[in-house]
């Protein structure tokens, strides 16, 4: 019963970050900061996904779903960056 | 079936499959992150469309970005965390066998849901006004008609999409509702809490992608 009070004082916790974390992205979106504008927003999106993923879904404490959260993440990544890759670089080949 | 379900020996609530109910928890919940695995890359695939024309024209983007209405989406992101918190209360409160504390947290989330549409069909009736719905009627004063067309497109299509999660989500979270109240969950058999607490907590991982990306877009610009 004691782990399970200090996990759900650990979730008011989380969510006073999250809630902090929204206030900061909001609010930074106003400073213009060039192309870190964008950083800062998905930096912060990044972190508040990953509070979100490891305490409140419980991946910290779950092996196996590890596997399967890095996985979907990775394939992602393949997604975007090939997308991009081709994008990104169409203009190289009439340039050259 | 309640009564059921409470026998000794071997719950009704283990499938034959299992050595035990604990092994069939473990199961499902990597079956869920299976699906939910899925569906980064269902969201994803207009993540990288999203991606490639803000990339493109990027000061449509701006233009279009800054005619949403930043105190909504800021307001229903802080809606959905609220949420997110409410779900991770009771899936606890299924955990440590309080039936009462589960069934009032699976209300709460579900009004903070409601909630969230809520403002949501506030933004979009906000918007049919304004013809910001790309079509015959699409209206947008500035040079960038054609590609802020394109921006509205992903931002219905993107959040509409979202919606209709929550929505889904909201139907689950009123079988879990009444399963709790029907005595089909108890304090050995919380399996299906888990996983749709896993459901809601992705549904607001969504959003607080969205939220940046569509609203907070080039709101530096002018102050």
């Amino acid at each position: 019963m004691a782990d399970h009070a200090a996990s759900k004082r650990s979730y008011f916790a989380i969510y006073a970050v999250l809630m902090v974390c929204t206030y900061l992205t909001w609010q930074v979106a106003y400073f213009d900061l060039g192309p870190l504008n964008t950083v800062a927003a998905l930096t912060i999106a990044v972190f508040k996904a990953a509070l979100v993923i490891l305490f409140f879904m419980h991946v910290r404490e779950t092996r196996l779903a590890w596997v399967v959260v890095a996985g979907g993440v990775f394939w992602l990544g393949i997604l975007l960056a090939l997308t991009m890759g081709d994008f990104l670089t169409r203009g190289w080949m009439t340039r050259g | 079936m309640p009564e059921a379900l409470q026998a000794a020996g071997h719950p009704a609530v283990l499938a034959h499959q299992f050595d035990d109910v604990e092994q069939q928890r473990q199961a499902t919940t990597l079956g869920m992150w299976v699906f939910l695995a899925t569906e980064i890359l269902f969201f994803g695939g207009l993540f990288a469309a999203y991606l490639v024309y803000r990339t493109w024209y990027p000061e449509a983007f701006i233009a279009a970005s800054r005619q949403l209405i930043v105190w909504a989406g800021t307001t229903n992101t802080a809606v959905l965390i609220t949420s997110s918190l409410t779900m991770a209360l009771a899936v606890n409160a299924a955990q440590t066998g309080k039936r009462r504390a589960l069934l009032s947290f699976l209300l709460m989330t579900m009004a903070l849901g409601c909630v969230f549409l809520g403002i949501k069909a506030f933004e979009y009736y906000a918007e049919f006004l304004e013809h910001h719905i790309p079509g015959p009627n699409f209206q947008f004063d500035g040079s960038e008609f054609r590609h802020a067309q394109l921006f509205f497109s992903l931002y219905f299509v993107m959040t509409g999409l979202h919606a209709l999660h929550m929505i889904v989500g909201l139907g689950v979270m009123s079988v879990m509702a009444w399963w709790v109240h029907r005595g089909v969950i108890t304090d050995a058999y919380y399996g299906p809490i888990e996983i749709s607490g896993l459901y809601w907590h992705f549904v607001d991982i969504v959003w607080i992608f969205l939220f940046p990306l569509l609203y907070l877009l080039g709101r530096h610009v002018h102050g």
